[in-house]
């Protein structure tokens, strides 16, 4: 092995390090093993750490949505896992029933699912344009649309909530559906569009020549083969909208219509009186995003490729 | 490229003016709606917010740089910015860094698809929800007392006083951070990690044989070549952390010295009735992002420019 002189010949370093490298796994000595085995050792023991530490403070919270109230006020959560076992449902009964967060998970889903599908489906014909029609000045739009990316949703409350009063439609489902559209676009667009420009140009062009309409290659070829940012897309999405507090706040205010996370955040603030209440409308809320992730989960790291990691 | 499909879709007959029309109206057909949307809800607001901030608290009176004065030496406004420089360097390193480093050790384990979710489950959970996890992790007791909340159980086991993480100022500040690398390490976790996966096995494997170290290959090959990937990372960080609402509104307020800029902005807005210092609050947001923004166009077209 140590004959090898990787430099003299870059030609024929790949085929000479790979034989270097079976002659060196051959000749492994016991320490040398050891050593290997103690370094993979101590690598998993660091992510085993990091996982425990990132895991903790959710199942905390996971323990406690199920301690009875008086419990949870005057131990910690950790406690409760030695028996005598103390565990209930009766946080969740009275979340859902006298706490008036059924109606607000209601709200959300409300809110959630056309705050999710406007925007993808607006995004995805978009995305078909600019990837795949030429127009002249069609680049300047795209690269505009891109850099709203990065306006902060603050400067756009205002003229927008004066925007939705004037139309009279403030504090209606109709304006956040709208708001949570033009806030999820640019990402959208962004994403659907780095994918659907990537496939091959042969396809389209060729259906094209074979007389097929644009509607007939979005809904024939592109779409069936971009299932996978699609859906990373969609989750992305409905995460964002589920999850939503602050558009929210602006443009529903409180009140009857208010979605999940608004109804929590007034638990919170309003603290103390209803620690063990809050424990489980935390977890309620954060159940279906996570049955969504999970589900998805396959599609949702093969899609981010195709937007980030490309080029 | 472009010209020659142009002509192959030409159906006889037509001329090239014919078909150049009728382009433009698919195009404003299938774009149409996106453009019209993303004009009036972003686009505009941001103008109309630019101009609000030279004006007074009701936009009736021009003040000229009045709003932009005051932000600059109100002491309560400056600390605002000064806790958003603190964010903006803490939760976007934090997580950067993190996400990176988890992502190449996971690369090494058995358990590596099982290690990625546990970190990624984060994400999935609204600001808000992890807000109430973190305050059974912050929960504060008095010395004495027994500690509900994990962390003040910890130190007080260790002999160590409990502390009041959310309102000790010098403290509260990166236990809010904290939450959010928390939040986000997952995030930059799996993009890295993505990219970690297109480095070819053969580049690694002539690096070790020549004798580099883990930490040479790390920053002279692993580094340099998700570099793109990074940057992704990075901005969609900066971004955010600039952004930053919702950790802070629900677990502090803003109160105890943690206020931030969109936090302030709300208050400027639905509290003290001030659209003026709002609007400058904002465009101070806007004007940080310019040069992210300059970076972020020249980069895409060298990517276009690639393909």
């Amino acid at each position: 092995m140590s004959t090898v002189n990787p430099v003299s010949n870059p030609a024929a370093v790949l085929p000479e390090s790979q034989s270097a490298e079976g002659g060196e796994t051959e000749q492994r000595t016991p320490l040398q093993r050891l050593l290997h085995w103690a370094n993979s050792g101590v690598t998993s023991v660091i992510v085993v750490f990091i996982m425990l530490i990132w895991l903790v403070p959710t199942f905390g919270l996971f323990v406690s949505s199920f301690r009875p109230a008086q419990d949870i006020k005057a131990t910690g959560w950790w406690t409760g896992l030695l028996p005598p076992w103390h565990f209930t449902i009766a946080n969740y009964q009275s979340v859902i029933n006298a706490q008036g967060l059924g109606q607000a998970l209601l709200n959300s889903l409300i809110i959630a699912l056309p705050g999710t599908l406007l925007p993808v489906a607006v995004a995805a014909f978009a995305a078909f344009a600019f990837s795949w029609m030429h127009f002249p000045g069609r680049d300047w739009l795209f690269l505009a649309i891109v850099a709203l990316l990065v306006v902060p949703i603050q400067t756009t409350l205002i003229p927008n909530l004066s925007l939705f009063t004037n139309l009279n439609i403030t504090g209606s489902y109709l304006a956040i559906w709208i708001a949570h559209t033009a806030y999820g676009l640019p990402f959208a667009i962004y994403l659907l569009r780095n994918f659907f420009g990537a496939l091959p140009s042969d396809l389209i062009e060729s259906a094209r020549i074979d007389g097929a309409s644009n509607w007939r290659i979005f809904t024939g070829i592109l779409l069936p083969l971009s299932v996978p940012s699609l859906a990373s897309l969609v989750i992305f999405q409905f995460m964002w909208v589920w999850n939503d507090l602050l558009v929210a706040l602006i443009y529903l205010g409180g009140g009857e219509k208010a979605p999940l996370p608004l109804a929590i955040a007034d638990l919170v603030n309003s603290f103390g009186s209803n620690y063990e209440v809050l424990t489980a409308a935390a977890f309620i809320s954060m159940a279906l995003p996570l049955v969504v992730f999970f589900s998805l989960q396959r599609y949702f790291v093969r899609g981010m490729l195709a937007g980030a990691v490309k080029g | 490229m472009a010209t020659v499909a142009q002509q192959r879709t030409l159906p006889l007959g037509s001329s090239k003016a014919d078909l150049q029309r009728r382009t433009s109206w698919t195009f404003w057909f299938w774009a149409g709606p996106a453009i019209v949307v993303a004009a009036i809800f972003l686009f505009y607001p941001v103008l109309n917010t630019i101009w609000s901030s030279f004006f007074n608290f009701d936009t009736t009176q021009f003040v000229g740089v009045k709003n932009y004065q005051k932000i600059f030496t109100n002491s309560s406004l400056l600390e605002v910015l000064r806790n958003n420089l603190l964010w903006l360097v803490l939760a976007t390193a934090g997580t950067v860094f993190l996400g990176l480093v988890v992502a190449v050790l996971v690369d090494r384990v058995k358990f590596e698809s099982l290690a990625k979710s546990a970190i990624f489950i984060p994400m999935a959970i609204s600001f808000v929800g992890a807000s109430v996890i973190w305050k059974f992790v912050y929960s504060y007791a008095p010395a004495g007392k027994p500690q509900v909340g994990l962390l003040n159980a910890i130190i007080t086991s260790f002999g160590a006083q409990p502390q009041a993480w959310l309102i000790t100022t010098g403290i509260n500040n990166f236990a809010l951070i904290a939450v959010y690398i928390w939040m986000w390490t997952g995030f930059c976790m799996v993009i890295l990690s993505a990219a970690l996966k297109g480095i070819p096995a053969e580049i690694l494997e002539a690096a070790r044989v020549d004798g580099a170290s883990e930490i040479a290959i790390f920053f002279r090959i692993i580094v340099p070549m998700i570099s793109p990937t990074l940057a992704v990372v990075t901005t969609t960080m900066i971004i955010n952390v600039l952004k930053i609402f919702d950790i802070v509104y629900v677990m502090t307020g803003g109160f105890y010295k943690t206020d931030v800029v969109a936090v302030e902005y709300y208050k400027q807005l639905f509290t003290n009735f001030d659209n003026g210092i709002a609007s400058g609050l904002a465009v101070l947001l806007l004007v940080v992002i310019v040069p992210i923004m300059y970076f972020n166009i020249k980069r895409f077209r060298q990517q276009e420019a690639q393909r």
